[in-house]
C-alpha cells in the first residue's frame, strides 16, 4: 500500500531531531547577524549567493524592459520629432555652457597652482541602469547592473542628472547594491554652497527629507541654500549637489538648529543614474590592492 | 521514484522561485509597505502540508537569499524564517485541518511573528522606520492567503493527480 505508506511518513513526527536543527539553524543565524553587524567579513557569501539572485532580477525586471522597448518602437512619429527637437536645443544649451566651464576651468586650475593648493581632477562619469529597489521598506538601498567586472568599487558615489543619489555599498561581479543619501544609516558630509559652512546631511528614512542635525542657532543658513558635496568624509568627489534647505527652525531653548533639506536628486524617481571614477579614490583603491597583494605574497614566503 | 518525485517537487520549487520574485519585484513607492510577505506565506502553506521535505532547512536557505537580494543584515530574515517554519511544522497536524477562517487568523499570528523578529533585530542593529512598514505586509498578507493557499492547493492537486 504505498499511499498509505506516504502519508504515514508525512504525518510522521520527528520532533526532535526538528527542535535540535532549530536551535542549530537559529543559532547559526544570530551568529551571522553578529558578524555581519560587527565587521563585513560575509562579502564573498554575500557576492555567492547574490550571483543566484542576478538570473531572478532579471526576469522580474523584464517586464519592465519589454514595455519600454515596446512604448520606444510604437512611439509615433511626431513624439520622436518634438522630443528630438527638444533634445537638439537641450544639447546647445549644454554646449554653450561647456564652452564657459571649460574657460572656467582652465581659470580655477591656474588660480590654484598659484594659491599652490592640489589641482582639481576631471571626474569619469558611467551611466548604470537600476536593476530593483529594496523592497524592504526600512533600507534605501537599490541594486545597479554594473558590478566588480566594470570597475566598479565600494563606496563610489552615485549621481543622476541633478544631484547625488548615494554610494556603493556591495559589489557583485555583475550588480551592486548602492545605499540611498536619505537611508536612516547614511551621513554625508556637505557644505553651503552660499558661504562654505561644512555640515553632515543624514537620511531620515524619507525621499524628500534630509536632516542637518549639527548646526548650531547661530548658523548662517537660510531656506533655499544649496548644499553641496564637501569632499571631506573621502567618499565623494568634492561639488555635487545634494540637496536645497527646506526649513531652518530655531528653538532658543535646544542648541543646534533644527534644519531639513529636500534632495535635489529625484531618489525615488531614477532609473538611469551615474557612477563616478574619482581618480583620487581609484588611485587609493590600487595601492590599496597592491599592499594587499604584497602581504599574501609574504604570507606565501613564510 | 525519483522521476515521481521530482515531477512532484518542480510546481513547489516554482512557487517559491516566484515568491522570491515576487519579493524582489519592483513596485510603486507608495505600494512598497504594503507589499505582502510572499515568501513566508509559501513557506507556511507547504512546510503545513509536507514538512517531511520543506522543512527549517528550505527556510533558512531562503531566508539567506532574501537577506541578500533585500540587503538587510545577513542572517535576519532566516532567522525569522527558521522561526516561523517551526512553529508551523511544530503543529502542521492542528493548522492543518483548521476551517479557512481559523487557519487565516493562525497565519495572521505566523507573520506578526516574522514581521516582529525582523523589527527586533533592526531595533537592536539601530534601524529605524515607520510602523506602517511592519503593519502593512502583515495585513496583506493575511488578505491574500485564503486566496493563495487555494491556488497552491490546486497546484498541488493536479501535481499529485499528474505525479
Amino acid at each position: 500500500m504505498p499511499a498509505a505508506r506516504t502519508e504515514r511518513s508525512h504525518r510522521a513526527p520527528h520532533s526532535r531531531a526538528l527542535g535540535l536543527r532549530f536551535s542549530l539553524l537559529a543559532a547559526l543565524s544570530i551568529l551571522l547577524l553578529v558578524i555581519d553587524y560587527r565587521d563585513n567579513h560575509l562579502d564573498t557569501v554575500r557576492t555567492a549567493i547574490g550571483a543566484t539572485v542576478y538570473p531572478l532580477r532579471v526576469v522580474v525586471d523584464a517586464p519592465v524592459s519589454v514595455w519600454r522597448w515596446a512604448s520606444e518602437t510604437t512611439a509615433s512619429r511626431s513624439d520622436l520629432q518634438t522630443e528630438n527637437e527638444r533634445l537638439h536645443s537641450e544639447r546647445l544649451l549644454t554646449h554653450a555652457r561647456l564652452q564657459q566651464l571649460s574657460a572656467l576651468e582652465a581659470e580655477n586650475s591656474r588660480l590654484r597652482a598659484m594659491l599652490d593648493a592640489t589641482h582639481r581632477v576631471r571626474d569619469e562619469v558611467r551611466v548604470a541602469q537600476i536593476m530593483s529597489v529594496s523592497s524592504d521598506p526600512f533600507r534605501h538601498v537599490l541594486v545597479i547592473d554594473k558590478g566588480s567586472r566594470d570597475g566598479v568599487y565600494d563606496g563610489q558615489a552615485m549621481i543622476d542628472d541633478s544631484g547625488v543619489v548615494g554610494q556603493i555599498i556591495q559589489t557583485g561581479l555583475l550588480s551592486s547594491q548602492g545605499i540611498l543619501i536619505s537611508d536612516p544609516d547614511h551621513a554625508l558630509p556637505v557644505e553651503v554652497n552660499r558661504n562654505g559652512l561644512r555640515t553632515v546631511a543624514l537620511g531620515t528614512g524619507k525621499y524628500e527629507r534630509l536632516d542637518l542635525p549639527f548646526l548650531a542657532n547661530n548658523a548662517d543658513i537660510r531656506v533655499d541654500d544649496l548644499l553641496v558635496t564637501s569632499g571631506l568624509g573621502g567618499e565623494f568627489p568634492a561639488g555635487y549637489p545634494v540637496a536645497v534647505v527646506t526649513s531652518v527652525i530655531l528653538n532658543p531653548q535646544e542648541s543646534f538648529a533644527e534644519v531639513s533639506a529636500k534632495p535635489v536628486a529625484a531618489l525615488n524617481q531614477v532609473r538611469e543614474l551615474m557612477l563616478i571614477w574619482n581618480e583620487a579614490t581609484e588611485e587609493e583603491v590600487e595601492a590599496r590592492n597592491q599592499d594587499d597583494a604584497g602581504e599574501s605574497e609574504e604570507v606565501q614566503d613564510e | 521514484m525519483s522521476n515521481d518525485s521530482a515531477s512532484r517537487r518542480l510546481p513547489i520549487l516554482t512557487c517559491i522561485v516566484a515568491s522570491l520574485m515576487l519579493a524582489i519585484a519592483p513596485m510603486p513607492g507608495w505600494a512598497e509597505a504594503y507589499r505582502p510577505d510572499w515568501v513566508p506565506l509559501t513557506l507556511i502553506f507547504w512546510s503545513m502540508l509536507l514538512p517531511r521535505t520543506y522543512s527549517i532547512g528550505w527556510a533558512w536557505i531562503i531566508g539567506l537569499i532574501l537577506d541578500v537580494a533585500q540587503g538587510t543584515l545577513f542572517g535576519q530574515h532566516a532567522l525569522a524564517l527558521v522561526l516561523i517554519v517551526y512553529i508551523t511544522v511544530k503543529f502542521h497536524l492542528q493548522i492543518r485541518v483548521f476551517p479557512m477562517l481559523q487557519m487565516t487568523a493562525t497565519v495572521f499570528a505566523l507573520l506578526a511573528l516574522y514581521q516582529f523578529i525582523l523589527f527586533w533585530i533592526n531595533g537592536v542593529a539601530g534601524i529605524n522606520s515607520p510602523a506602517v512598514a511592519y503593519w502593512g505586509p502583515v495585513l496583506t498578507g493575511t488578505i491574500v492567503w485564503p486566496l493563495l493557499s487555494t491556488i497552491y492547493g490546486g497546484i498541488r492537486y493536479s501535481a499529485r493527480s499528474s505525479g
